[in-house]
């Protein structure tokens, strides 16, 4: 049994890519909770599929997807939480407009670039093909959004709560929108080459909701999605190993599994954690 | 001598608002309302829907600009006095999606803009018991809020306040989707809590018996109606001037008419 566990240690590929998936699961999860007790899924995907574009013009220019990460999801959140806050045309539309305006231009730019991009590996994930570099990448942008997580934690939550009552309080609504914005937009690139732009949505929500079925206050259900969030990235890596599946679906999978898991326990026992 | 009276109410005086004028859109909602609220004075907020009780619970808290007249909290503008001020919005604005303990919500009330999540515990604990305590909730400190009922989450926000230590509680439609006995149980809350000196505003639709549970009663149909004692100000020709034509259901609640019931 062990031995089928640390098989897949002995190739330098499989650490790099664990270490990876390990990021992308706490980063994720970890905002999880946040984003979908806000209702911020839309705003997510729209995240995603907006890093198109950013994509082929930086790959265009020689430089590669880690590389662009930091600066483009910088790039990304400031421009949705500015539209969003000064169109009135509603945030829904407004997602729903930048969403698939952006995803065409990214691949309108790929064909008139010439550059060479596997779509597949973008929107699905291809975490087998990270470098030691992107590693490195991930894994200092994971420690960033667990520590400014950790350092704003009530202040994001009383925000995410009573914004009305954050601003009255004096708090700086402003700061800590964009702040949200960002962490959220850095761990969903910093995740792309792990599940992709399709499925990156699956490991922000599904952990989340999963953990919200089976907990009862909030701070638990953050330990708890983050336990599930590492789990699915995990588990569902060794499935590819051994199955020989594509990874980033079957990580999603693992996650909908437990989603489903937790879904009947919740039903059965209604007594929470 | 009318000088030296008018100093000594002016350094009494928490909120004067002189001919402040705000606009939301095109919308004139507060046009030229003029009153002075003195410290630590319970003030029932009363007026139609529209009639921009919420706009001036928004311009005192610094949330719209005053577009016209003045506006001043402790002497200061709105903007400069946040902090001072513990704002209880109307439901629609409170995501309770999040499963937050009745002790989390108090102690947002001790949330600083530069207080990152490294204070002493022990302090906060306490103050966070102790307005449990006034109003109440003491024994559901670690309750969900979504198993409070509609009255005891009011309250938890009224503690939230008392924990902030802010001079100036602001309650808008603290009435709103509470059942009767809730209602009762919140104005009673109000009438006995040691507010220490703080001044609460609170907005109701309710004008039966607001000078048993308020000092002041403010009369708010875009502009100031009346401002005062409610046993005195809550007149026939006033209630007519707040809801117009539909006064009729209110002409059994003025003072004369309570006096009259009470014969």
């Amino acid at each position: 049994m062990i031995e089928i566990l640390t098989e897949p240690f002995q190739y330098e590929f499989m650490i790099r890519s664990i270490v990876t998936a390990t990021a992308s699961g706490v980063m994720l999860s970890l905002l999880g909770p946040f984003a979908i007790n806000r209702n911020m899924g839309f705003m997510a995907d729209a995240m995603a599929h907006a890093t198109l574009p950013i994509i082929a013009i930086g790959v265009f220019f020689g430089f590669s997807i880690s590389e662009l990460g930091v600066p483009a999801s910088i790039l990304i959140a400031i421009f949705l939480g500015y539209i969003i806050k000064n169109s009135n045309i509603g945030e829904d539309t407004s997602i729903g407009i930048i969403f698939s305006s952006f995803f065409a231009l990214g691949f309108v730019l790929i064909s008139i670039l010439d550059v060479t991009i596997n779509l597949e590996d973008l929107l699905f994930g291809q975490i087998l093909a990270v470098s030691s570099f992107d590693v490195g990448i991930v894994v200092s942008m994971c420690v960033g959004v667990v520590s400014l997580v950790i350092i704003f934690f009530k202040q994001l939550l009383f925000y995410s709560f009573d914004p009305v009552g954050a601003e009255v309080k004096g708090l700086n609504i402003n700061f800590l929108n964009y702040l949200f914005l960002i962490i959220l937009s850095v761990s969903i690139v910093a995740s792309l080459q792990t599940v992709g732009i399709i499925l990156v949505l699956s490991m922000l929500l599904i952990p989340a909701a999963a953990s919200k079925l089976v907990t009862n206050t909030f701070v638990t259900s953050i330990f708890v999605s983050i336990f599930f969030g590492i789990t699915s990235s995990v588990t569902g890596l060794y499935l590819s190993y051994f199955l020989n599946l594509p990874s980033g679906p079957t990580m999603s999978l693992v996650a909908t599994g437990i989603f489903i898991l937790c879904f009947f326990v919740s039903k059965l026992k209604k007594v929470k954690i | 001598m009318n000088n030296i009276e008018k100093n000594s109410f002016n350094d009494t005086a928490i909120i004067v608002s002189d001919g402040c004028c705000v606009q939301i859109g095109n919308a004139q909602a507060l046009d030229d309302v003029t009153f002075s609220i003195e410290k630590g004075k319970k003030v029932a907020v009363v007026g139609p829907n529209g009639g921009g009780k919420s706009t001036l619970f928004n311009a005192i808290a610094g949330l719209v600009p005053i577009v016209d007249g003045s506006l001043k909290i402790k002497g200061m503008n709105p903007q400069d006095a946040k902090g001072s001020i513990s704002y209880v919005p109307q439901k629609d604005f409170l995501n309770k999606n999040f499963p937050l303990s009745v002790k989390q919500v108090v102690e947002m009330g001790l949330i600083q803009k530069d207080s990152l999540n490294l204070f002493s515990r022990k302090k906060i604990n306490k103050k966070i018991k102790e307005a449990l305590k006034n109003v109440g909730l003491i024994e559901k400190i670690n309750e969900n809020i979504n198993n409070l009922s509609g009255g005891e989450f009011q309250r938890v926000l009224i503690a939230r306040g008392l924990a902030q230590d802010a001079d100036i509680l602001l309650l808008d439609e603290a009435f709103s989707a509470v059942d009767v006995g809730a209602q009762e149980d919140i104005m009673n809350l109000i009438s006995d809590i040691n507010l220490d000196g703080k001044t609460i505003l609170i907005a109701t639709h309710d004008i039966n018996n607001l000078e048993e549970k308020f000092d002041e009663v403010l009369c708010l149909n875009r502009h100031c109606c009346a401002y005062g004692d409610p046993s005195e100000v809550l007149t026939e020709e006033v209630i007519e001037e707040m809801y117009g034509s539909h006064n009729e259901m209110f002409k059994f609640h003025t003072p004369e008419s309570h006096s009259k019931n009470n014969d």
